[in-house]
């Protein structure tokens, strides 16, 4: 079952169904499905986050961490302090010129498959920093690819979770950023 | 002490310095301005004399009027539990201040930091030189209203 990158987020989100069908033969039965949609379904219910927080997005991250919401419920189990063991980086903050390459070189050190989340206004666009200011990275994907971008300054920790279950969902569709982008959006 | 013995205290310590007049009336900081060349030894009798010992400098920045440079320290005694706002008017063609890292040592970063984002220099500094900015920031200083950096700036 392809899920849209787009999908609406409902009661269900977050709920998606095991991929594949159950055929009854007398005995028991036979799990039918594709591996590639078992992998996606893996990866995406276990995604490990990096600790990596450059300003006050960093607070609501560990709100969101804690245990009033608690990340874990949906399968960001535990943040691992360095990228070798993580899956996932939150961008939770302010990228100067100085961070620049550090944020590159934490992201080339994760393994794939990796994913990156830009969290605020910052993250995103430099935010509050656009204009007048020498040192701000306008956007942290002019430095690695994002994959879900959250709005906000900082964003509250539902809308982290949105993020983090839209990356899920990202994931289970199975599509690459190219296709993303091309507009193909079923396998 | 009260602010007015504060303020007469520091008169007799160095008679041309003069006290601002409170932005808000009330019991504030007291605010004192000295000319640069005066500032290294009326620094020194503040962090010295047994009533004030000033011996802490909790804040030291600048601040650029687009017309001159004005250098700030926020000073404080940890005996007397008193604090005080010393400004020193700077030219800003060619800002020059004496340091007061030998009389505070956390001076020595501040006046740094001073350093590179305005470009003020510090006379008798131990090691004046760039404290967070890359190499080759020499000569443009950010922190002031005229920077213009058409690689990493937009302009409003």
């Amino acid at each position: 079952m392809a899920h849209s990158p787009t999908a609406e987020m409902g009661p269900e989100a977050g709920k998606e169904k095991f991929p594949g069908e159950i055929h009854e033969t007398p005995g028991g039965g036979v799990v039918l499905s594709k591996l590639d949609d078992i992998i996606n379904w893996a990866r995406s219910n276990s995604l490990w986050p990096l600790t990596f927080a450059t300003s006050c997005c960093g607070i609501e991250m560990m709100s969101t961490a804690s245990a009033k919401y608690d990340f874990s419920r949906f399968g960001f189990e535990v943040a691992r302090a360095t990228p070798r063991q993580a899956d996932v980086i939150i961008i939770a903050g302010t990228i100067v010129n100085k961070m620049a390459p550090v944020l590159k070189r934490l992201y080339d050190q994760m393994a794939d498959p990796k994913y990156v989340i830009a969290m605020g206004a910052c993250a995103i666009s430099g935010g509050p920093f656009f204009y007048n200011t020498y040192s701000v990275v306008k956007g942290a994907d002019h430095v690695i690819p994002v994959d879900v971008y959250v709005a906000g300054c900082p964003p509250r920790p539902e809308a982290l979770l949105h993020a983090l279950i839209t990356l899920q969902q990202k994931i289970r569709a199975g599509l690459t950023r190219e296709q993303i982008r091309s507009g193909q959006e079923t396998k | 002490m009260t602010n007015e013995e504060l303020k007469q205290l520091v008169t007799e310590l160095l008679a041309e310095a003069t006290v601002e007049d409170p932005a808000v009336p009330g019991p504030g900081w007291v605010t004192v301005h000295v000319d640069p060349p005066a500032w290294l030894s009326f620094a020194r009798a503040l962090r010295e004399h047994p009533d004030e010992q000033f011996d802490y400098l909790f804040c030291l920045t600048c601040v650029d009027w687009k017309t001159h440079l004005t250098m700030v320290y926020h000073l404080s005694s940890t005996r007397h539990r008193q604090a005080l706002v010393v400004k020193s008017k700077l030219d800003r063609e060619h800002p020059e201040i004496e340091s007061v890292s030998s009389i505070w040592k956390t001076a020595e970063f501040h006046e740094r930091e001073v350093y590179e984002m305005f470009g003020v220099r510090f006379n008798g500094h131990p090691d004046l030189r760039l404290l967070i900015l890359p190499d080759g920031w020499e000569g443009k200083y950010p922190l002031r209203k005229d920077f213009e950096d058409p690689v990493n700036m937009i302009r409003l």
